[in-house]
């Protein structure tokens, strides 16, 4: 339990001193010195997972799925902030951004942390509400970080949109507490995830049904499902690119997070109803829906950020889908799925974030010829669409796979549809890769100064998660498939 | 003893008419004329010669007698002073609403009758009024009658006294709802003002403007009765204690007595509310009916929501 | 159950909820600013009201604490703040256009009607003064989503969404008797920083396009010939 506390502990201290720290040059040093700390209790505290299976107490409850994600944000976390430090210097240097806004900045990055690591360890489902929107809370000023119309507007809408589908999940919160109350046994579990798992038979379906309609609308919003995905490509390609990073590598997670935890619940609560896989059956829709639309609209887009955005949507989708059709092949695909797309998403944020730096715009048409000007960017970002387009052998491929051999034993025409989506993905994303990294350069290119072993590192795991999982994660993630589909891979 | 009901609501008219003018004229501190002279401005009138226009038609000579009689009628079926009278059967909601509608289509015929500019004008504002109105005091009405399931008067009063003093969020939005239909229907301020000489700020007065002796007596207290009956109706389904439900003579004075205090108490109210607030211009007229027709609506809606208990 | 068999305190509760939802009426029309933030105000006073009376009812007494919160932070403080703002932004004698009031009303209405189909199968079991309230606070919730979705000015859309807020917060505490009192304050502290982003927001939005219409904010759309 002390490494839970102490792990939460230290984003909220460093906030608290980046907030009041004024030489901000000294502000990344803190930043990237908490996540590292950050990081080692994460470590400590997976250690200690892997050892007892689970550990909670005093209102936290942190088993094989909350770990996984866990380790996963800190880890990219102190990436990230390892980039933020060269990248922001450089937007301070080119006068872009102000002395106080860093400061802000880098306070708001470490409250960040903090409300996702609370949203993955808690075992309220109130608190979880509180965690999620903390995390939209933290996050609204950094988008609108640049100041111009286009990132105010980018950042009103994700404040108002998210806000609205947080405020229907708190709806869908309420009813789930007032299911919990008519339980009837002597036990009154409350808010407690894990206790109402235990007696979730015994919730009235009628009610839980509602309320997973409510939590679903509210927190998919939040994990960009169609049709509430409308924030995301404004919100992720107008805020600085560390921020882009974490806000589709980590935001995104634990939306979805706090989806299946749910879906858990109205499961055990449906299971003797007349509709037991009404849970199930929402979210493949949603999540086709989803992974289809952002699909086409991959093929539209002329930003480079935008771009990567839907392609989150896409993957989001695809996820959704994955545990929606529920089954352990399905469930521990989408799993390694998340797992996978974060690292590789981050790591595409921070390459596009140099190659928009180089070209001087995000516009599509501007960035050409990667390869000439800078060739470590240019090879990290085939690397990355590589990675994201669900090329062999990273984790991204993995999971789809998984997910093409469940759907075809279950639903194969769906199969189908899924297939052609994957393909239509891929042919959008290399369509406007090729003149990206292989055009003909433009006149007047620098290279910048970049970082790349973050995104080295990001892309390595993602392949090293596709070829072999280490251990203690496959253990993490094997339980993960137990609790959330029944069974263990065959 | 309906009959007697009927009788007194045409006495009880113009007091109620002279109290609420004797009222206003005390807040204005005027000493104001005594409340029986709209008695006596009636008696005069009588006694005055009727002149008709030559370009009225036969309606015209009929109109006032028409409206004066079905209002009266209509009058006659609200309980006043005792419940389960023998007009009780007929003393349907929806019976009052129709014969005022008798009362109002003749009054608005009549003054297009005689084609002066300001009749038509008087005739076309009251039909907007009372086509936003209509709507508004069918709401409300129903909120009450669905309480006691049933649109008899009687029955609703009944059902009324029976619960005894209740705090129901329905009754308080169907009160303010048949309140503001109320003030528009009887043209008081701040929908129209009674005591206006421009005619073109007229509203019932335009309407009336061409008569003269007896038919402007009658239209007069027509208009007079109307005002108590609406009275007599929020009265009765809000405030319903102390009217009698049998006929015997203690009862009947202590009915009697109660609807006479009541209506003092309203026609100070409504007194004060028209010194207080200005009357407000045509166009907006049509907002504050939508607020009432709201009420009516957010009435019957809580009744079925947080009452009906389903 | 005939409301007169119930006392005094039962009595108010359905009376202040039906108030409330009158409010959210009237939030819907306002067409000046500051009427409408002293509407939210007032809303914000009945709902802590209504919890005092669920709480003399029921027993609770943690919901005294959750109303005097409720009461001091959307009665007092979050109106307080935006009458601030207002001024600020000197938008006090603006007067903004509603569209179609008269059609804003009728879908209220009908959201009115909707939540209540929805809620009944829920709460038809139930028995307690309050589960009817459940289907009165869905609808607050709605119309504050409708007049966020129908309004231009970024002003209204704040006052719409925390009157969603209020509308959840009714729907907690007539449902459930008020959630545990660490979720609570979790979740008005939520709303209080939102409250601050918010007046954040308005300063940049009004910086950067001068006006408050949010209609206006729309430069990031998917056209052919757009250049970042």
């Amino acid at each position: 339990m002390n490494a839970l506390f102490v792990m939460l502990l230290i984003p909220v201290v460093a906030a608290g001193v980046l907030a009041l720290l004024r030489p901000w040059h000294l502000a990344a040093g803190v930043n990237v010195g908490a996540s590292a700390l950050g990081l080692a209790c994460t470590a400590w505290l997976g250690w200690q997972v892997a050892a007892h299976g689970v550990v909670s107490g005093a209102g936290f409850h942190v088993d094989g799925f909350s770990m996984a994600l866990v380790a996963l944000t800190a880890f990219v976390g102190l990436t990230t902030a390892v980039f933020s430090r060269t990248y922001m210097r450089q937007l301070y240097d080119s006068g872009t951004v102000a002395a106080t806004r860093m400061r802000l900045y880098h306070a708001m990055y470490q409250l960040f942390m903090f409300t996702m690591l609370l949203a993955l360890t808690t075992d309220n489902l109130g608190v979880l509400w509180v965690a999620v929107e903390g995390a939209t809370l933290a996050t609204v000023l950094l988008v609108s970080l640049y100041r111009t119309s286009e990132s105010i507007e980018a950042a009103w809408k994700y404040f108002v949109l998210c806000s609205v589908g947080i405020a229907l999940a708190l709806f869908g919160t309420v009813l789930t507490y007032f299911a919990a109350g008519h339980l009837g046994a002597a036990a009154v579990p409350g808010l407690s995830m894990s206790a109402l798992h235990e007696h979730a038979a015994g919730l009235q379906p009628s009610v839980m049904s509602l309320a997973f309609v409510f939590l679903l609308v509210g927190y998919g919003t939040k994990a960009g499902l169609v049709p509430m995905h409308q924030w995301l490509p404004d919100a992720h390609s107008e805020g600085p690119a560390p921020m882009s990073a974490m806000l589709s590598g980590l935001l995104l997670n634990v939306a979805l997070y706090a989806i299946v935890r749910v879906k858990l619940l109205v499961d055990g609560s449906l299971a003797s109803s007349s509709n037991p896989y009404l849970a199930g059956q929402l979210l493949m829709g949603f999540g086709l829906v989803s992974f289809l639309v952002a699909a086409f609209f991959l093929h539209r887009q002329r930003d480079i950020k935008r771009l990567f955005s839907y392609s989150s949507v896409e993957h989001m989708g695809i996820v959704t889908f994955a545990f929606g059709l529920g089954g352990p092949i399905a469930t521990f695909g989408a799993l390694l799925h998340m797992l996978s797309h974060s690292l590789a998403k981050s790591a595409i944020f921070v390459t596009v974030g140099y190659a928009a730096r180089i070209a001087g715009s995000q516009g599509l048409e501007h960035i050409r010829g990667l390869i000439r000007t800078q060739p470590a960017v240019g090879w990290s970002l085939v690397a990355g669409v590589a990675a994201i387009a669900g090329l062999p052998p990273f984790g991204i491929f993995a999971g789809e796979f998984l997910l093409l051999v469940a759907t075809v034993d279950t639903r194969p025409w769906l199969a189908v549809v899924l297939l052609a989506g994957l393909v239509v993905a891929f042919a959008g994303l290399f369509r406007h890769l090729q003149p990206v990294v292989f055009g003909a350069a433009p006149e007047g290119q620098r290279p910048v100064r970049a970082a790349m072993a973050p995104v080295l590192l990001h892309l390595g795991l993602a392949a090293w998660f596709g070829l072999a999982m280490p251990g203690v994660l496959a253990g993490w993630l094997h339980g993960a498939t137990f609790l959330i589909s029944g069974d263990t891979l065959p | 003893m309906a009959a007697l009901q009927g009788v007194l609501y045409l006495v009880l008219g113009p007091w109620l008419v002279g109290w609420v003018r004797l009222v206003k004229a005390r807040l204005a501190n005027r000493r104001g004329a005594p409340a029986h002279q709209p008695w006596r401005d009636l008696v005069r009138l009588f006694g005055k010669e009727a002149r008709v226009a030559h370009t009225a038609s036969p309606l015209f000579r009929i109109a006032p007698y028409v409206v004066f009689v079905a209002t009266a009628l209509a009058a006659a079926t609200v309980p006043l002073v005792a419940v389960e009278l023998p007009t009780a059967v007929i003393a349907d909601i929806i019976v009052l609403a129709g014969l005022l509608a008798l009362a109002r289509f003749f009054l608005a015929l009549a003054a297009m009758d005689v084609g002066t500019a300001f009749g038509g004008m008087g005739a076309s504002r009251e039909m907007m009024v009372s086509a936003l109105a209509e709507p508004a005091l069918l709401m409300g009405v129903f909120t009450v009658a669905m309480q006691a399931h049933s649109t008899n008067l009687s029955s609703v009063v009944s059902h009324q006294l029976e619960l005894g003093l209740v705090l129901k969020p329905s009754m308080l939005f169907a009160l303010t709802c048949l309140a503001l239909v109320a003030v528009a229907e009887t043209g008081r301020i701040p929908v129209d003002n009674p005591a206006t000489h421009l005619e073109l700020t007229m509203i019932h007065e335009a309407m009336v403007l061409e008569y003269s002796g007896r038919h402007l007596a009658l239209m007069e207290w027509a208009g007079q009765v109307k005002l108590v009956l609406y009275g007599v109706l929020l009265v009765d389904i809000f405030l319903p204690w102390g009217i009698a439900r049998s006929f015997e003579p203690a009862a009947l004075a202590i009915g009697l007595g109660a609807a006479v205090i009541k209506l003092a108490l309203l026609g100070v109210l409504l007194a004060v509310a028209e010194s207080v607030l200005a009357k407000m211009r045509l166009f907006r007229v049509p907002a504050l009916l939508n607020v009432a027709l709201l009420m009516g609506l957010i009435g019957l809606l809580s009744h079925v929501i947080l009452e009906a208990g389903a | 159950m005939l409301p007169s068999t119930l006392t005094f305190m039962q009595q108010l509760v359905p009376v202040l909820a039906a108030l409330v939802l009158f409010l959210s009426f009237v939030l819907l029309a306002q067409a000046r600013p500051l009427s409408a933030v002293h509407a939210f105000a007032w809303q914000g006073a009945l709902l802590a009201a209504v919890t005092v009376a669920v709480a003399a009812v029921s027993g609770h007494g943690h919901l005294y604490v959750s109303a005097f919160i409720t009461f001091a932070l959307k009665a007092v403080l979050i109106p307080w703040m935006l009458h601030r703002l207002i001024r600020r932004l000197a938008l006090d004698r603006s007067v903004e256009g509603v569209a179609s009031p008269a059609l804003l009303n009728m879908a209220a209405v009908a959201l009115v009607i909707f939540s209540y189909w929805l809620v009944l199968p829920i709460v038809q079991h139930e028995s307690g003064i309050t589960r009817n309230i459940v289907a009165i606070s869905l609808a607050v919730v709605l119309i504050g989503l409708l007049m966020m979705v129908f309004r231009q000015q970024a002003v209204s859309q704040v006052i719409g969404f925390m009157s969603m807020e209020n509308g959840l917060f009714l729907a907690a505490v007539s449902a459930t008797g008020g959630m545990p009192l660490v979720v609570e304050l979790g979740i008005a502290f939520d709303v209080l920083v939102a409250m601050v982003l918010f007046g954040v927001f308005f300063l940049e939005i009004q910086a950067s396009i001068d006006s408050l219409d949010v209609d206006r904010l729309n430069r990031l759309h998917e056209r052919e010939d757009e250049s970042p």
